[in-house]
Order: C-alpha cells, then sequence, then structure tokens
C-alpha cells in the first residue's frame, strides 16, 4: 500500500514539475516579463511542493500508526469489565490478535481475540482510507498554493535551493538523532533498572547470576528479595572478564601488529608492501562471527586437548581461546593505524639520525618511535576499544558463567555476552534481567566513549605537531 | 669491547629487529591463510549431497489414482505408501526393527521428494524410474568420510546392520554424491542435511537493499552539507563529534538502539529484513560519511571557483561540478561500509533475528534469518553436518564480501583522479 502511495507521489511530482516548467514558459511569452530563475526551477518547486508535505505526512503517518492501533485495542481490552489485565497480558493478547488477523494465529480462538480481529481490521481500514484522504487533500491543496505563486513570479531558484540546503541539513542531523535515540534507549531502561537496583551494588558487586534474579513485581521489591537481587546483579566479574580477554588480545595484537606497521613503513619495499599490506587487511574485513566460528571449533578444542597431553585442565571455552582470536582480528587495526603514524613522522628526523652513524634499527627505536608514540598509543587505544566491544567472538568462544578468575585456560565471560544472552530467547519486559542488559549496554557505551575520545585526543595532538 | 665487537653487535641487533618485523608479517599472513584453509577444507564437502538411487514405480493402484489424474490431484494424494514401499526394496530386510534401520537411512523428507519429482514430471505415472533421494545427515557423513565408524556401536547413531546396508549399497552403486541443490534452495531446518541458506540470503538480500536505500542518499546529503554549505559553529562541531564517536561505538549498541527504539517504541515487526536494514542503515551512515566527506574534500576548490566565476550558484556549483566528480569516490566508500553491514552479527540478535525460520521470507517484513546469524545460528548446532554447512555458508558469505570490496578496489582505481 505505501509503495503504491509512494509511486502515485512519485507521479504527481512528475507531472507537477512538467507543468510547472510549461506554466512558466506560458506566462512568460504572454506576459512577456523576465522571470528571474530558469524554467526547470519552477518545475522543482512545484514537484518540490507536491512531494515534500506528503512525504513528510506519510512518514509520520507510518511511524506511528501501528502503536496507535494498539493503544487503541489495548484501551478497549483495559475496559473489559470481566477481566482485568495487566499490561503484560493486554500485550499478549494484542499479539494474537494480530496474528489472528494476519491469518498464521494457531490457539484456541477466544470471544475477545475474534472480536480484536475485527476491530484491528476496521482500524487498519479507516486508517488506510483516512491516511489517502489526507495525502489526496494535501496533495491538492500544496500543488494549488505552488501554482499561485509560481505566477507571481517568484524566486524560484533561490526558494528551492534553500529548501534543498535545509534538506541536506537535516539528514547532517541524523547522526545526533542516533546518538540520542541510543542514550535514550540505554538511559531509559537503565534508570527503571537502577531503581531496583543500587547502581553501587551494581558497579562494585562480585557476583553475576541473572538466571536467579526473579522477582514477582518488580515494582515492589522486599527486602528479602533485594539481598538475592544484589547478588545477582554485581558486574564486576563481567568488567574483569572483559579487560582479561581484552587484554589477552592485546597481547597478540599490539606485537605482532606493531612490529608489521613497522616494518612495512620503515623496511618494506614497495613490492612487498603493495602484497602484504592487501592481505593483512583481509583480516580485518573478515566477519566476527566468522571468527567465532574459528574460535569455538578450531581454536578452542586444540588448547584443550593440548593442554590434556600436558596434564593441565582446559576449558573448551577457555578464555586464552576467545582472547587469542580476538587478538588476530585486532592485529590489522593496530598495524595500519602505526603504519600510517610512523610514515607520518617526518623524513628529516630520520636523516639526522641518519648522519650521526645510528644503524635503521635504532633510529626506529631511538627517534621514530618516540616521535610516534602519541599516534601509536592512539591507535592502540582505538584497538582495546575495538576488543571490549567486540561481540560475536566472545558470545561464541567464551564462557557463559561469570568467573571472577585470572587463569586464561578457565572460562571467563565479558559484558557483550552477557548483553546478548540476556536478551536472546524469550524475554519478560520489566523485569530486572532485560533491564540489566541495557545498563550493560550503557556501561559499555561510556567506556568505549572514554576511550575513543582519549585515543583521538592523542591522534590529534600528534597530528598538529607535525603538520 | 672493542670497536669491531660493538659494531658486530650492533648489527646484530639491526638484524634480530628486522626479523621481528618479517616475522610479524609473515604471521599475520599466515593467520589469514590459515583461517581461510580451515573454513574451506571444512566446507567444500557441503557442496554436495549424498543420494540413494531408489526405483519407484509409479502405478496407479499405488498411488490410489484415477486414471489421467489432474495436477491438484498428484498434489493431493498420499505418497507414504509408495515411498516406504520403495525404500524397502532397495536392500532385503526382515523384521520391524530391520525395516526402521533401512527407513533411517534416508532424510524424513523421502515422501515429498517423491512427490515434488511427480508433479515436475507426471509423463512418468504408470512408468518405472530411479529417483536420486537425499541421504541422512549422518549417511550422508559416513559418504564423505567425516563419521567416526571405528567407534564402538553403543557410541554412534549408525547401528552395525546400518553399516552393512551402507558398504553393500556402495557395492552395488547404489549410493552417489550429487550437487546439494538443497543448501540454495531450502531455508533452515532441525535436520542438516534438509537445511539451506536460501531463507537467509533472500533476508541477507533485503537487508543489505533496505540499509543501502537509507543509508546512502542520508550520507551523501549529510557529506554534502557538512562539506561545503556548513557554516561554523558549536551545532556543526556537535555533529561533527557525534559522527565521529558513532563510527566507533561498538556494534552491539546499535542492536540495543534498534531493540529499544524500532521494536519497543515504534513497535516494528521482530526479527525482519526491515528492522535489520534500518539498525544497520544507522550503524553504516558514520562509516559511509567519513569516505564521502574525504571523497568531496578531494575536489579541487578551482572547480567550485571556475563554476562561481560563470556565475553559478553556490548550490549549482556543487550540484552540477562538485558532486558528479566526488561520486566515484563515495560509491566505494560506501560499498566497503555495506560489506561491514553484510557481515554484522551482533545487531541482528538483538533484534530477533536468531528465530527458527522455515520459509523463505517474500517481502521485508516476514521474519527472516541473515547469513551471519545464519553461521552463528548453526555453530550452535551439535550434529557433525551443521559443521559443513555453516563452513559453506561463511564461504559463501566471504565470496559476497571479497566480491564487494574488489568491486569497490576497482571503482577506486578506474575513476581516481589525481588533480
Amino acid at each position: 500500500m505505501n509503495l503504491v502511495i509512494l509511486i502515485l507521489i512519485g507521479i504527481f511530482s512528475y507531472t507537477s514539475f512538467i507543468y510547472g516548467r510549461s506554466r512558466i514558459k506560458k506566462i512568460t511569452t504572454s506576459q512577456s516579463i523576465k522571470i528571474n530563475a530558469l524554467p526547470n526551477y519552477y518545475g522543482y518547486y512545484l514537484a518540490l511542493w507536491c512531494a515534500l508535505p506528503s512525504l513528510i505526512i506519510l512518514l509520520v503517518w507510518s511511524i506511528f500508526e501501528a502503536s496507535i492501533i494498539k493503544g487503541l485495542i489495548s484501551q478497549t481490552l483495559s475496559q473489559n469489565e470481566l477481566n482485568v489485565y495487566t499490561s503484560d497480558q493486554i500485550n499478549l493478547i494484542y499479539q494474537k490478535i494480530v496474528s489472528l488477523y494476519n491469518g498464521n494465529f494457531s490457539g484456541k480462538i477466544t470471544n475477545e481475540i475474534k472480536q480484536g480481529a475485527e476491530d484491528y481490521k476496521s482500524f487498519l481500514s479507516i486508517a488506510q482510507s483516512s491516511k489517502v484522504v489526507l495525502l489526496l487533500s494535501t496533495a491538492v491543496l500544496t500543488i494549488t498554493y505552488g501554482i499561485k505563486r509560481i505566477s507571481k513570479n517568484n524566486k524560484a531558484r533561490h526558494d528551492v535551493e534553500k529548501i534543498l540546503t535545509g534538506l541536506l541539513f537535516a539528514c547532517s542531523l541524523v547522526a545526533i538523532l542516533t546518538t540520542l535515540g541510543i542514550i535514550f534507549s540505554l538511559l531509559f531502561e537503565s534508570i527503571k533498572f537502577f531503581s531496583a537496583i543500587n547502581i553501587f551494588d551494581f558497579l562494585f558487586g562480585t557476583s553475576w547470576s541473572p538466571q536467579r534474579a526473579f522477582v514477582r513485581d518488580a515494582s515492589a521489591i522486599t527486602a528479602e528479595e533485594y539481598a538475592d537481587l544484589k547478588n545477582a546483579f554485581g558486574s564486576v566479574p563481567l568488567f574483569a572478564g572483559t579487560a582479561f580477554i581484552a587484554l589477552i588480545a592485546m597481547t597478540v595484537a599490539v606485537p605482532i601488529g606493531l612490529f608489521s606497521g613497522i616494518y612495512m613503513a620503515e623496511y618494506a619495499s614497495i613490492k612487498v608492501r603493495k602484497f602484504s599490506k592487501p592481505i593483512i587487511e583481509i583480516l580485518a574485513g573478515i566477519p566476527t562471527v566468522v571468527y567465532g566460528f574459528f574460535a569455538a571449533l578450531t581454536v578452542g578444542p586444540f588448547f584443550r586437548e593440548f593442554g590434556e597431553k600436558l596434564g593441565l585442565e582446559v576449558s573448551s571455552e577457555s578464555a586464552l581461546a576467545a582472547g587469542l582470536v580476538m587478538g588476530v582480528m585486532i592485529i590489522p587495526y593496530v598495524s595500519s593505524l602505526s603504519d600510517d603514524v610512523i610514515n607520518s613522522v617526518p623524513q628529516s628526523l630520520r636523516d639526522g639520525s641518519y648522519a650521526v652513524g645510528a644503524t635503521k634499527s635504532e633510529t626506529i627505536k631511538r627517534v621514530v618511535i618516540p616521535a610516534a608514540l602519541p599516534g601509536i598509543v592512539g591507535s592502540i587505544l582505538l584497538a582495546v576499544s575495538r576488543a571490549i566491544g567486540e561481540t560475536m567472538i566472545v558470545v561464541m568462544a567464551a564462557g557463559l558463567a561469570a568467573n571472577l578468575t585470572i587463569n586464561p585456560l578457565e572460562s571467563t565471560t565479558t559484558i557483550t555476552t552477557q548483553i546478548v544472552m540476556l536478551l536472546v530467547g524469550d524475554q519478560e519486559f520489566d523485569s530486572p534481567k532485560t533491564q540489566s542488559a541495557f545498563a550493560l549496554g550503557l556501561t559499555l557505551f561510556f567506556a568505549t566513549l572514554i576511550l575513543n575520545y582519549i585515543a583521538l585526543r592523542f591522534v590529534k595532538k600528534y597530528r598538529e605537531k607535525y603538520d | 669491547m672493542t670497536k669491531e665487537e660493538r659494531i658486530k653487535k650492533r648489527y646484530n641487533a639491526e638484524k634480530r629487529f628486522k626479523l621481528y618485523g618479517i616475522t610479524s608479517v609473515v604471521l599475520a599472513i599466515l593467520f589469514v591463510v590459515f583461517l581461510i584453509y580451515v573454513i574451506f577444507s571444512k566446507g567444500s564437502s557441503a557442496f554436495q549431497k549424498t543420494i540413494i538411487n531408489v526405483e519407484i514405480n509409479f502405478t496407479l493402484d499405488s498411488l490410489y489414482l484415477d486414471p489421467n489424474p489432474s495436477k491438484d490431484d498428484l498434489e493431493n494424494v498420499e505418497y507414504y505408501d509408495l515411498a516406504i514401499e520403495s525404500l524397502l526394496k532397495v536392500y532385503q530386510v526382515n523384521g520391524l526393527k530391520e525395516e526402521k534401520a533401512l527407513i533411517n537411512l534416508f532424510s524424513p523428507d523421502y515422501e515429498y521428494e517423491v512427490r515434488d519429482f511427480l508433479i515436475k514430471n507426471p509423463e512418468f505415472i504408470n512408468k518405472k524410474t530411479i529417483l536420486k533421494l537425499t541421504a541422512s545427515d549422518d549417511m550422508d557423513q559416513l559418504h564423505k568420510g567425516n563419521y567416526p565408524r571405528h567407534l564402538p556401536e553403543d557410541r554412534r547413531r549408525i547401528n552395525d546392520f546400518q553399516l552393512m546396508m551402507y558398504d553393500k549399497l556402495v557395492e552395488q552403486n547404489k549410493i552417489d554424491k550429487i550437487f546439494n541443490n538443497y543448501l540454495f534452495q531450502k531455508g533452515d531446518s532441525r535436520n542438516p542435511e534438509l537445511a539451506g541458506i536460501g531463507g537467509a540470503l533472500v533476508g541477507s538480500f533485503f537487508t543489505i537493499i533496505i540499509t543501502l536505500l537509507l543509508s546512502f542518499p542520508i550520507a551523501i546529503f549529510a557529506s554534502i552539507y557538512l562539506e561545503e554549505f556548513a557554516p561554523k559553529n558549536r551545532i556543526i562541531d556537535f555533529i561533527e563529534i557525534n559522527i565521529n564517536n558513532l563510527a566507533a561505538v561498538p556494534s552491539i549498541v546499535f542492536g540495543l538502539l534498534g531493540l529499544g527504539i524500532l521494536l519497543g517504541t515504534f513497535d516494528l515487526p521482530r526479527s525482519t529484513p526491515l528492522v535489520a536494514g534500518i539498525t544497520l542503515a544507522l550503524m553504516t551512515l558514520p562509516r559511509i560519511i567519513i569516505p564521502c566527506r574525504a571523497s568531496l574534500k578531494a575536489v579541487p576548490p578551482s572547480i567550485r571557483e571556475g563554476a562561481l566565476a560563470v556565475g553559478a550558484s553556490k548550490v549549482q556549483s556543487v550540484m552540477h561540478h562538485v558532486v558528479p566528480l566526488a561520486i566515484p569516490g563515495t560509491l566505494s566508500g560506501t560499498i566497503i561500509g555495506l560489506a561491514q553491514a553484510l557481515g554484522e552479527t551482533a545487531p541482528l540478535i538483538l533484534i530477533g533475528m536468531v528465530a527458527f525460520v522455515v520459509d523463505i521470507p517474500s517481502i521485508p517484513t516476514d521474519p527472516s534469518a541473515s547469513l551471519p546469524v545464519q553461521v552463528y545460528l548453526w555453530s550452535e548446532q551439535a550434529e557433525r553436518g551443521f559443521v559443513e554447512k555453516t563452513s559453506a555458508t561463511i564461504m559463501i558469505l566471504l565470496s559476497f564480501l571479497i566480491t564487494l570490496n574488489f568491486i569497490a578496489v576497482y571503482l577506486r582505481q578506474k575513476f581516481e583522479r589525481k588533480w
């Protein structure tokens, strides 16, 4: 339906473009006045008048249609005098109604659901027809207004350009809207979570087991229940696990990445560079789910068998396997960033060092790296932020149980793993269990934000030094 | 220490340092090679499936059909008896237990395979023919040599009798491997031999199209504004900081955004390519804007000044001259951004794309899987057959990504201009 409307709007706009153009030509020839812009601009002007308001109305309508209909139906449901429903039950009944309407409902059809489906159908058709009427009348109104404006010989080009710049500006606002969306969606649920669980218990508690967290009524938690909850939502083991796996990853990625960056920038011939740089960058292009599969199926079992031979007990979901594979994934981020940074160290510094008789490696160690250090630190920080935000490798290869351990052969869990685990499957909304995922998300968001900010500051400072 | 010794030591240090560099580069390259080798060696067998040749006699009696049946008749009759009868003729068995063992050599869909064949080739009514029926997952793995047949009987799902039947059938040339058309045609299934990535392919296609349609125009418009029209003020600074930050926000946070806003507030349908596309578009947007701005910046100011000098307005100079020159550069940035979005998994899991979907979606608001999510789902399955299926899916996903990246590199090289 929306597609048909979109096509109609397209046809309307095109016709108004043609009409506007021919109209202004007619006016100019019949009244012999000099117009202010090319005839095409009058066409654009009319087309914009036709398309823009209708498109905006259509967009707003489509965004709110579903929730308004849901609201209407929930209202009739909640006014039912026989049964008193909680909001969860109303949601469930609403889903049943929608699936009955779509014809894929299996289960007992009660009178209420049947009635609801009929209501739903009538609401949908009312919405449909009123939408069409509204859009048509808007289009007619705006086109008439546009035509009137044209005949008065306005400055069409100026107006069209103004609207266009406005549109461009609106598009760049999407970035702000996304950030706001992230912050609101995270904050909204997190605030609910922190109203149930004390934020200090969350940040400094040392026991994490949300499966145990069961509350009858989230709005009235008894002191007894809270003592349990406190032990279910202590996120220190998650922070520790995340940091630990990231540390293992960085011990793999930093030396290999840094040394290959140095080699590429200082030693490699153009031929070697042209061949090996793209290959290493393949590592950055491989989807993380592939690394996860590799870690879970090849590296994890390999370490376990290897450990068995040495008489060690190695978990098949060891932090070592996940961290190692994550390190491999991060190598190209470290290597290409440090390659860039080293490349932009001015040649004169190197020449000065060679002139006093230093070898190449001495120059690199004593002159180039100290000069490039802020940039290198920045790139490593960016890599760390990638490591703690990385999800699929740890979901597939690291464990689920929150152990507070520093033994790399045991399994640990991370923030991202827990977010996925808490939100996959049947979710009960308004339970601290689901909300805690958003609280973890918020923590993760701020942690990466701070890391990125510091890293960018480092890089920027470095650039200013030599630019 | 003499002078010579000191020099020798310094030169040795030099050599060592260079060696570290070479070792790291070689290590990194070896990782790539090893990863790809593991995936390909595990996955290539999934492109073939094991079949068992079964002779089937489509008599009207066995199908309870009237003479000259219509297509509807063919679709509605029972094929179960005919299929079972024909299966049991493959090997001489006695007793219910042995019959069951024989039937278990086949994938549970034999009935529908017989039906689909007859509907497609109705001329075989009242004729005999040999059908290639799909073998069960265990048979498939056995025939491909991945099955641990040396284990004691109580530790494997194929019993000794079935193994003996298998060996005899191989001797009689009744077992064969053919191209696995199910891999591309079918949706997900609990049986590895019947599971395919048809649904995931279509789901990924819808998702990426929606991502492209949303992110490309918005990214281009935003970068044109920021690069060409934006005044220097606080709002613009704030937008730029936002874009740089969003590019580095972990993808799972965008999944939380999709879950909280798109599913929670706007009530869009769960598990659908529509929501996945919007979520990924928001994630990809900053990653496209950055290269787009770079390619707009690369257009020299003389182009703009030339246009302005002959009387073009600011908008005309940008839209008629700068943007057409910058478009090829923006294309390669967009394609690389889309390739990243195609491989993204975590946000899709959060918006519910992990649901078990058998049907292949026909519109973007149908519940669906996508390629990376399919990899995740299958990797959690215990059956051996899913390991090769997972690796094959990865191979297909990687080949898409490589193609996209090649297109991007080609576009960049073809249209790259030095001013």
